[in-house]
Formats: structure tokens, C-alpha cells, sequence
């Protein structure tokens, strides 16, 4: 008796517990508001577990209770990207770069929950949920954006090249990788007429030339223009108003950049200097003094242009050319029609099942319902805990794990009848029941379990992630399952049977015999 | 006491029957349509629109004229739901992203579409190959966990290879049941073959294994237990002790499966339905014809004569 009000105690604080995980908004902290505010911790989360025993700022526990929604539910934008540059050309390191460079430009687009993994050698996977502007996330994602700082010296007519395509060397290395790779229709082409639609900064300059026509080089030499520095130096950008109310770009170097920018500025004062994207001058002002840390550039942006220009230098350039793949993109609305049919399954087939085991099986019945409930509220804190991302196979998985939930009970409860009316006194039969069951139970949870594994396994190729969702709540109901429809159950109906004194036992009917 | 083992040859023949339609069935879509199953982009590479315009304006022919333009005459269009909804669903080739997005400008030129409730998936052949690959790994490992867990479960029991033999028969007879009902969706509703598909398998074939075994452990229990009685009476005590737990089990999974078909989203109705259909002949088959099956060796029946040339030993030891 001891040992089952023992568990009880557990059970409920484990339940108390998950419930207040499962609620919405759960937080508890005693993280200094202090702490907050730096670079790594701008902000002080709204949601989760979090605590700081010796006040260093530096927390100790830490768990971010929030949950997470996939594509399918909350919209968004999910794109597989692969690198558009022959195997062998560039590194996994290089791979990684683009990668974090994805990142950064995704972060700008304040999208939370972003997610960006390279996957094997030559691919990078974004999972953009939430985004309302799919479009815009895969132009930023795609854009290649070579920038590039261009020695101009020399050049006296520098405003006819303002919104023209120059050739420089730094492309002519690019390009040369690029011809290396399988002649295959690219949108390359495409992204680079937007892109001179969009950074034509001077109105007075004419319609963007057309892409074919190859890019113009320095007529002092005959050769392609020197490259200074690519976007590869920028620290950051940003774009503000300057003292005669223009709006400007602001920028800092890298160490790395100011190494190689101070120098040659320096040498240049006086000279003009063309700011160059994709090929296309953006604008050239002119060099006026030595810039080893930063500088501002000036041209007759309005605020918006300055906004883009300034974002397209803060999130580099990629080091790699990447291809879409493959690419879902799902409205921010059509899921929640999904989600609250979902819910609403659930609900009723939760109240089917309820009703069945009390009218099946009576006092025991009452045990297993009870234990089902302690059941799905310890699943939803762990979806939460993990975390799990839901999908709808996800939820499915979860219903389903909710079926096959009740089938411990039941090969517990099918036992016990028997014993029970082989004549054994109650508490017997409740003990053989569980024990004889075990074997029963453990066995075909095992083979679920393994089958959901191989699913997991499956849904790791990404054209089938939407298998692994399926696989990972059913795995989980699973084994949380083995506690519950066990020691949940067993303890609820001892202590019932216990409460109840002899009414029980002496009804069998009650023990749904 | 109700013998279920008696009428066994009915049952074979109601299998039999079923699954001879069932051939039959992905034979005619076979010749017609050139394949068993219809291939989702999932492992064919693809792409699939759901589209959702906000006012009157698109047809089959104006949404094909977008699709032509791009080299795609013969894309998959169909109306989605309500007529007044305006909501269309468009199964046509991999596109590129830009190609994508000037056939969405197009189509948006047509009549005003709401992003919001549009979608839209496009899987290159790289992809879609990759899919294929990891599916026919996935179903290799299932055969050999399955193969397994059923050597595993008999491994101490004399006739083991006997239990094994039966257990195999019965999932082969949930796997091609329920083949032939993709088949037969594919040929009605257009229904494909995608990753969600193959999930709901990889569970059939789980569950048929798990309600088998389960029967079987029932018999080998009741043996020594019983020994006076004959073979064909100690199965048939067997199930019908056990009959009691699998259709309770079953009924509470099929609550949840018929609450989520009826309530929810069509994309996952297919794989619910699938694996609703998986079930019911999961447990169909455990006891109407895994068993049945063991009793017809023991007692030798055709094609079960033909498999020792010692029936007499054979039955001394039953």
C-alpha cells in the first residue's frame, strides 16, 4: 500500500508538472533582468525554464518550453538548396560559410524559429516557418550578391557606369568555377535583371542594361577591372540619415577588410572607387580619405534603397552559387483549418475511448482512463520539452499513439477477467493480470517501437521528412506508454480498490466481469 | 463451441477472391494507365499547386494555358471542394523558382490568388530519386526487423518454421490487399503513392505480425494445457480466447482513425484510411487465415500434402 501511494505522489507531481508545461506561455526564471540586453542575450525570453543558482549571469537550467509548429501548420517556406558548383570546386567549410551567410541574411527577415543545416556535402536545407513572404525569403536565400569594392582610378567619366555591367577580375575567378559546372539552365540570369532593376540607385541613369550583353572592361587597360574587396571585409551596414539629411550607408570593416581596404584607399585619395553588386555599379563615389575601419556611402538613395543596399552588404555574399531543389511553400492560414480538425479528432476519438473503457470495463476501466489522461498531458510537455515539432503527421502519429495506449490496458484487463473467473479472490487476479500481461505489452511496444525507428530513419531523407514526425510522437507515446498503461494504471487501481474497501471486490460485475 | 477453423476453406476462398479482384485491379491500371500505382512527387520529382483564388475567373482551360506556356500541357487539374471556393489543385513538373513564380504571377493574372490559403511543393528528380532509394532501404530493414522479431518470437518452439511460414503468409495478404486498394483509389481518386503511404505500410505490416504472434503465443500456451483434445480444437479455443482482446484493441485505435477521417485535414485522410485498411485486414487475416493456415498443414490439406512424404509421423506427433 505504502509503495502505491508512493508512486501516486510521483505520478500527480509528475503531472502537476506537465500540466503547467502544457499550458500556454509557461515561464519561470530567476535570471537577472540584467543579464539581459548583451549581444548573445538581447532579449529576455518570454517562455521557458531558466535558472541562474550563482547570479553569473550564465544559466544553469536552462529549457526553452515553447512549442514548435512545422510548415504545414504555421505556413512558411521550406527550400532544399544544393550547391550549383561542380563536386571537388569548394569545401565543406566554404559549404558551411554559405550556410551561416543564409543565416544571416534570414535573420534580417525577423522570421523566428529560421532554421538553416547544411545536409551532406553539397546541400543546405532553410525552414522558414511563419514567413508572409515567401517570395522575397527565396530571393534573399538565393541571391548570390557578389559585392565588390573596384579600383576606378583613373576613370573620368565614372557617372555614364553608374547602373552598368563592368567586368572585373574577381567575377572572371567566379566564372571560370562557375563554367566548370554542368552546363545546366540556371536562374542566374534572371536574379541579375531583378537585381538591376532593384539597385538602380540614380534615377537619372538609364533602364537597366540587358543581361546578355557581357560586362564592360577598364578602358584604360582593355582588362577586366581589379576587385579591392568583396562584401567578404564587412563587418556590418547600416543605412542613416547623414548631416544634409541624405540617406547614407554606414559601414565597419573586418580586420581582414581594413587590412586590405586601408592601404589601398590611402594610396586612391581623390580617386573614384565604384561600389559594385552582381556586376551592376551601384554607385562610385569618390575616395576621400584613408578608410581602415569604416566608412559612409553617399549617392542620391531614398530611404528605402538605402535599407536594401545596406541589407544586401550586411548579409554578404555567398561563396557558393545554390540551387532550389526543392521547395514547399504553404499559406499561413491553410493550416489552421488542419490543426483545429485535428483537435477536434482528437477530442472526440479521446471521449470514444473514455467511455468505452469505463462501459467495458468498469472500476479498472476507470484506472486506464484515468492513467490516459495522465498519458496525454505527459506527451504534450514533452512535445513541449524536446521539442517536438508538430506536424499534422505528427498529430496523427500522437492520436494513433493515443489508440494503442488503451491496448496495455486492455491485455491487462482481459487477463484479469480471466483470473477472476477462474475463481481467484480480486487482488490476485489484479496481480496476475499485470504481471502475466508484461511479456505481452513489452513485446509489442518493442516491434512498434522498431518499425517507428526505421520510419525515423526513412524520414531523414529530406523529400520525406514529413515521415519522421510520424515516427518520433509515435515512438514517444510508446514508450511513455509503457509507464503509464504500468505503473499509472496499477497504482490508480489499487488505490481505488483500496478506498472503496470491500464494495468493489464483492461486485464483480464492477471489475467488468 | 463455434468453430471457426471448420469453415476455413471459405475463408481462403473469400481471401483469395479479394486479392485475385485486387490483381485484376492493378493489372487494368497497369495496362491503362501504364503503371500499378499512381507515383507522387514524393519519389517522381514534381510539383503540386493548391490554389485558392479569391474571386470567379479560373477554369481548367485559362489555369492549363499558364501551365502550357511553361511546357506543361499535360498537368493534373482538378477543382478542389465547392465550386465557390475557387480552388484548384494542379499536379504538373518540376519547376525552377523563377519559372515557379511567373507561373504564379500568371495564374495570379487570371483572378486575384490568396496566398495565404495557397500552397505549393516542388521536388526536383534528384530529390524525388533520393526518396525512392531511402524507400527501398526502408523496406528492405522492415523485412529483415520483421523476419526477425517473427524467428525471434518461435525461436523455442517446435514447427517454429511452420509458425513462421503462416505468419508471412498472412502479411503478405495484408500487404497485397491493401495494394490493391491504392491501386483501386489511384484508378478512382487519383490517389498516389507518396512517403505517408509507405508509412502506413511499414504499420500494417507491424501491426499483422504483432496480431499473429499474439495468436500463435495463445496456441503454443494451450497445447500442453490440453492434451487430449485435438489440434483443431485447441486453435479454435485459442482464438476465440484471445478474439476478445485483438477486436477491443482494434475498436480503440479505430475510434481515433475514424475520428481523424472524419474530422481531419485531406491530406492525412489517405494515410488514415490506408492504415485503417491495414488494420482491419491485419486482424482479419491473423485469425481467419494464419491460423486456419497452421490447421490445415497439421492436418494436411492441398497444397500442404505435398510438403512431407511422412504424413504419418507427421500426425503421431500432434
Amino acid at each position: 500500500m505504502r509503495g502505491h501511494i508512493r508512486w501516486l505522489i510521483v505520478i500527480l507531481l509528475l503531472t502537476a508538472f506537465a500540466v503547467w508545461v502544457s499550458l500556454p506561455n509557461t515561464l519561470i526564471s530567476n535570471v537577472s533582468d540584467s543579464c539581459y540586453g548583451t549581444e548573445e542575450n538581447p532579449v529576455k525570453p518570454d517562455q521557458g525554464i531558466h535558472f541562474d543558482f550563482d547570479d553569473d549571469c550564465d544559466v544553469d537550467i536552462g529549457l526553452n518550453v515553447k512549442q514548435v509548429f512545422g510548415l504545414d501548420i504555421i505556413g512558411g517556406l521550406r527550400v532544399l538548396l544544393q550547391a550549383d558548383l561542380p563536386a571537388g570546386s569548394y569545401t565543406i567549410e566554404d559549404l558551411q560559410n554559405a550556410s551561416n551567410n543564409v543565416n544571416k541574411r534570414v535573420n534580417s527577415l525577423g522570421v523566428g524559429e529560421a532554421t538553416v543545416q547544411v545536409q551532406g556535402s553539397n546541400r543546405i536545407l532553410v525552414e522558414l516557418p511563419g514567413v508572409t513572404d515567401p517570395q522575397q525569403a527565396v530571393d534573399l536565400i538565393q541571391k548570390t550578391a557578389l559585392l565588390e569594392f573596384v579600383d576606378f582610378s583613373g576613370i573620368t567619366n565614372v557617372s555614364q557606369y553608374v547602373g552598368r555591367k563592368i567586368l572585373t577580375d574577381e567575377q572572371v575567378k567566379s566564372e571560370q568555377a562557375r563554367q566548370e559546372a554542368l552546363a545546366e539552365s540556371s536562374p542566374a540570369a534572371d536574379a541579375t535583371a531583378e537585381a538591376t532593376a532593384e539597385a538602380t540607385p540614380d534615377a537619372a541613369v538609364p533602364a537597366a542594361t540587358p543581361v546578355e550583353e557581357p560586362g564592360v572592361p577598364n578602358p584604360l587597360t582593355g582588362q577586366p577591372f581589379h576587385t579591392v574587396m568583396t562584401g567578404a571585409g564587412l563587418q556590418s551596414a547600416a543605412a542613416q540619415l547623414d548631416q544634409s539629411n541624405q540617406w547614407a550607408i554606414r559601414f565597419e570593416l573586418t580586420s581582414d577588410g581594413g587590412a586590405v581596404f586601408g592601404p589601398f584607399t590611402g594610396g586612391a585619395i581623390g580617386q573614384p572607387m565604384a561600389i559594385v553588386l552582381d556586376g551592376i555599379v551601384l554607385s562610385a563615389p569618390t575616395i576621400q580619405a584613408r578608410l581602415d575601419t569604416g566608412g559612409t556611402i553617399t549617392g542620391n538613395f531614398d530611404q528605402e534603397e538605402a535599407q536594401t543596399l545596406a541589407l544586401q552588404l550586411r548579409s554578404g555574399s555567398l561563396p557558393i552559387p545554390l540551387r532550389v531543389i526543392s521547395s514547399q511553400t504553404v499559406g499561413a492560414t491553410l493550416g489552421q483549418e488542419s490543426v483545429n480538425m485535428s483537435i477536434h479528432a482528437g477530442v472526440v476519438g479521446v471521449v470514444i475511448i473514455l467511455a468505452f473503457m469505463l462501459i467495458n470495463y468498469r472500476v479498472p476501466g476507470l484506472a486506464a482512463s484515468l492513467a490516459l489522461l495522465v498519458f496525454i498531458v505527459l506527451n504534450l510537455a514533452m512535445f513541449k520539452i524536446i521539442p517536438i515539432t508538430l506536424t499534422l503527421p505528427a498529430i496523427v502519429g500522437f492520436l494513433i499513439s493515443i489508440g494503442t495506449a488503451v491496448d496495455g490496458n486492455i491485455l491487462i484487463f482481459e487477463r484479469m477477467r480471466e483470473e477472476l473467473r477462474a475463481g481467484k479472490d480480486v487482488d490476485t487476479a489484479v496481480d496476475e493480470g499485470f504481471t502475466r500481461a508484461w511479456t505481452s505489452i513489452r513485446d509489442s511496444n518493442i516491434s512498434t517501437i522498431l518499425i517507428s525507428a526505421i520510419l525515423f530513419l526513412f524520414g531523414q531523407t529530406p523529400g520525406a521528412s514529413v515521415v519522421s514526425g510520424f515516427a518520433v510522437t509515435l515512438a514517444l507515446g510508446l514508450m511513455l506508454n509503457l509507464f503509464t498503461a504500468v505503473i499509472a494504471t496499477r497504482t490508480f487501481l489499487h488505490l481505488i480498490l483500496a478506498a472503496t474497501r470491500n464494495a468493489v471486490k464483492e461486485r464483480h460485475w464492477l471489475m467488468g466481469v | 463451441m463455434y468453430s471457426l477453423v471448420q469453415k476455413r476453406r471459405w475463408f481462403y476462398a473469400l481471401s483469395l477472391t479479394v486479392i485475385a479482384l485486387g490483381i485484376l485491379i492493378t493489372l487494368y491500371s497497369l495496362v491503362t494507365r501504364g503503371s500499378a500505382f499512381k507515383l507522387s512527387i514524393d519519389f517522381e520529382g514534381g510539383s503540386i499547386y493548391e490554389l485558392k483564388f479569391t474571386q470567379a475567373g479560373a477554369d481548367e482551360n485559362s489555369i492549363r494555358n499558364v501551365f502550357g506556356k511553361y511546357g506543361d500541357s499535360t498537368a493534373t487539374i482538378q477543382q478542389l471542394g465547392d465550386p465557390g471556393e475557387y480552388r484548384w489543385s494542379v499536379r504538373a513538373s518540376y519547376h525552377e523558382e523563377t519559372e515557379k513564380r511567373r507561373i504564379l504571377d500568371d495564374l495570379n493574372a487570371i483572378a486575384p490568388l490568396d496566398r495565404t490559403q495557397s500552397q505549393d511543393e516542388n521536388v526536383s528528380a534528384t530529390v524525388g530519386q533520393e526518396v525512392t532509394r531511402a524507400a527501398i532501404f526502408a523496406v528492405l530493414v522492415g523485412a529483415l526487423v520483421v523476419t526477425s522479431f517473427i524467428i525471434l518470437a518461435f525461436r523455442s518452439v517446435p514447427d517454429a518454421f511452420r509458425y513462421g511460414v503462416c505468419a508471412i503468409i498472412a502479411m503478405l495478404h495484408d500487404i497485397l490487399i491493401v495494394a490493391a486498394i491504392q491501386s483501386l483509389m489511384g484508378l478512382t481518386l487519383n490517389w498516389e503513392v507518396d512517403a505517408l503511404f509507405l508509412t502506413a505500410m511499414l504499420m500494417v505490416v507491424g501491426f499483422s505480425v504483432q496480431d499473429t504472434v499474439v495468436l500463435f503465443d495463445r496456441i503454443r500456451e494451450n497445447i500442453p494445457r490440453h492434451l487430449g483434445e485435438s489440434y483443431e480444437t485447441i486453435v479454435n479455443r485459442s482464438v476465440l480466447e484471445t478474439i476478445h482482446r485483438t477486436l477491443t484493441t482494434q475498436i480503440s485505435v479505430f475510434f481515433v482513425m475514424i475520428a481523424i477521417m472524419l474530422f481531419g485535414g485531406a491530406s492525412i485522410k489517405q494515410f488514415v484510411f490506408i492504415l485503417f485498411c491495414g488494420l482491419v485486414t491485419g486482424s482479419y487475416s491473423s485469425i481467419f487465415i494464419a491460423v486456419p493456415l497452421l490447421v490445415s498443414w497439421e492436418k494436411r490439406d492441398f497444397p500442404f500434402n505435398l510438403l512431407t512424404k511422412k504424413p504419418e509421423l507427421a500426425s503421431a506427433e500432434a
